[in-house]
């Protein structure tokens, strides 16, 4: 009995993480990463301080990237910020990232998920 | 590319919002109010560096981040400029072809005159810069221009900067010409415009994220800007001028620089070294 519960549960952390990588793939969170570090594409890092060991002189004009998900429960929200973060500060210095097509639609996927681990 | 042109063409007024209001205010000819640009600039950043006396801002961001600050005052033991300032003098005196020297062309004879530059020039109808002046006193002596960005100008500049060191800057918006206040505004509303593909006005970077890092970079306080210029920057290794820094700084946002000494530089100019009124003239300056 005791092994059952516990390979149920094994069973179903596993297919909550595979969930998880339904929705983000490590591939894409890679993507991301590469977005956020790149100076050509997102450039965040030159904002933002992230958790992430390849983080190099991050800089601070931005929020620390940290409890993501807890900040932004809804992953739409978040997107929205990094779409076009003027909507909710006309006057921001982070570029609109998305309405000014200086990323792709699935370049802003990416990064988003690369975020939301943070 | 063509997308990028094409965005960097539509530059979009600053929405006058939140803490730069005080400074950013007065956007058409009818409100704008130069002295009271001045006092809300002075205020902005009283309340943001209280520990910085006003004195300071001409040394840029040293004067704001003590950390940097140590590193450039021993730079400063040695300055950099110090023998393009010798250069310069040297230029400055040599005569042209036909006999005449630089002092021919200015006011005392070219000595500690930097402070009432740049000016309103009503017979033009355009305001004169510095170099330009240096340049047009060239081709009046019958010598080629020289390029605007860095070399000889900057030197020659550099040397006139030197003659006038703490002289106090007085930039005046003559009243009998209402062109003159048109161009102030001209100049202002570049400062705080949003622009180019990555949507940044000067001021988001010099008021609202002045001394908070942009990756390792730390931009300084825009009052004081202009008075150290032409500035020896370790980055380039050699002397520069302001519009050349204007350039660097204008590409920043992804949006195609203006040409150097073009009307709407030298308005920014204008507008940049009113907000400096009071101050001293420092120049030549060592930034990193
Ligand atoms: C030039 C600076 C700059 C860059 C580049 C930048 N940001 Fe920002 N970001 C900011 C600032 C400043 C804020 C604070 C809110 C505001 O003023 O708009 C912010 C806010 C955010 C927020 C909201 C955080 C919160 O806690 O509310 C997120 C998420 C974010 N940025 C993600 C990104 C991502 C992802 C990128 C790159 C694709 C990026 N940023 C690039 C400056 C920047
Ligand atoms: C992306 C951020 C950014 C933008 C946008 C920007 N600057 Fe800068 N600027 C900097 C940084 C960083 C420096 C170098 C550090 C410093 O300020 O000395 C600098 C330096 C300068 C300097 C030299 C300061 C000194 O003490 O020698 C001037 C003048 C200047 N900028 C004016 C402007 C003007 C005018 C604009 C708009 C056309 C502008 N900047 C836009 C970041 C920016």
């Amino acid at each position: 009995m005791r092994k059952l519960t516990l390979s149920i549960c094994a069973a179903s952390l596993f297919a909550l993480s595979a969930g998880g990588a339904h929705a983000a793939s490590e591939e894409m969170i890679a993507e991301g990463k590469a977005v956020f570090m790149g100076k050509s594409r997102g450039n965040c890092i030159s904002c933002h301080q992230i958790n992430d060991p390849d983080a190099n002189l991050p800089g601070n004009q931005g929020p620390p990237m940290i409890a993501m998900k807890q900040r932004f429960p809804d992953k739409r929200k978040l997107r929205a910020q990094v779409w076009d973060a003027t909507r909710s500060n006309p006057i921001s210095i982070m570029p609109p990232l998305g309405k000014h097509w200086i990323l792709s639609e699935e370049e802003i996927d990416a990064v988003v998920e690369y975020i939301y681990q943070f | 590319m063509k997308i990028i042109k094409t965005l960097s063409l539509g530059v979009g007024l600053m929405a006058v919002a939140q803490f730069t209001t005080a400074a950013g205010a007065g956007n058409t000819i009818e409100t704008v109010d130069p002295e009271a640009d001045r006092m809300a600039l002075q205020n902005f950043y009283k309340k943001r560096f209280p520990d910085t006396e006003l004195d300071d801002y001409v040394n840029g961001i040293y004067s704001v981040d003590a950390a940097s600050r140590a590193q450039w005052e021993e730079l400063e033991e040695f300055p950099p400029y110090e023998f393009a300032v010798e250069e310069g003098e040297r230029l400055f005196n040599e005569p042209f072809a036909n006999g005449k020297t630089y002092a021919s062309c200015f006011a005392n004879d070219g000595v500690g005159i930097r402070q009432n530059y740049p000016y309103w020039n009503k017979q033009e109808g355009t305001v004169k810069t510095l170099e330009m002046e240096i340049n047009e006193c060239r081709e009046k002596n019958g010598e080629k221009p020289l390029k605007w960005g860095k070399g000889e100008i900057a030197r020659i500049s550099a040397y006139m900067a030197w003659t006038s060191r703490d002289n106090v800057f007085d930039i005046k918006i003559p009243e009998d010409d209402p062109r003159a206040l048109a161009a102030y505004l001209e100049g202002k509303k570049f400062f705080y415009s949003k622009r180019g593909q990555l949507n940044l006005s000067c001021a988001n970077c010099h008021l609202q994220g002045s001394n908070v890092r942009i990756r390792a970079d730390l931009p300084s306080p825009a009052l004081g800007h202009v008075s150290h210029f032409p500035v020896f920057r370790s980055k380039w290794g050699e002397l520069g001028t302001l519009h050349r820094r204007y350039k660097g700084c204008h590409k920043d946002s992804r949006s195609k620089p203006q040409e150097m000494q073009s009307d709407i530089y030298r308005n920014l100019e204008y507008f940049q070294t009113y907000m400096s009124n009071g101050l001293v003239v420092n120049g030549p300056g060592a930034r990193k």
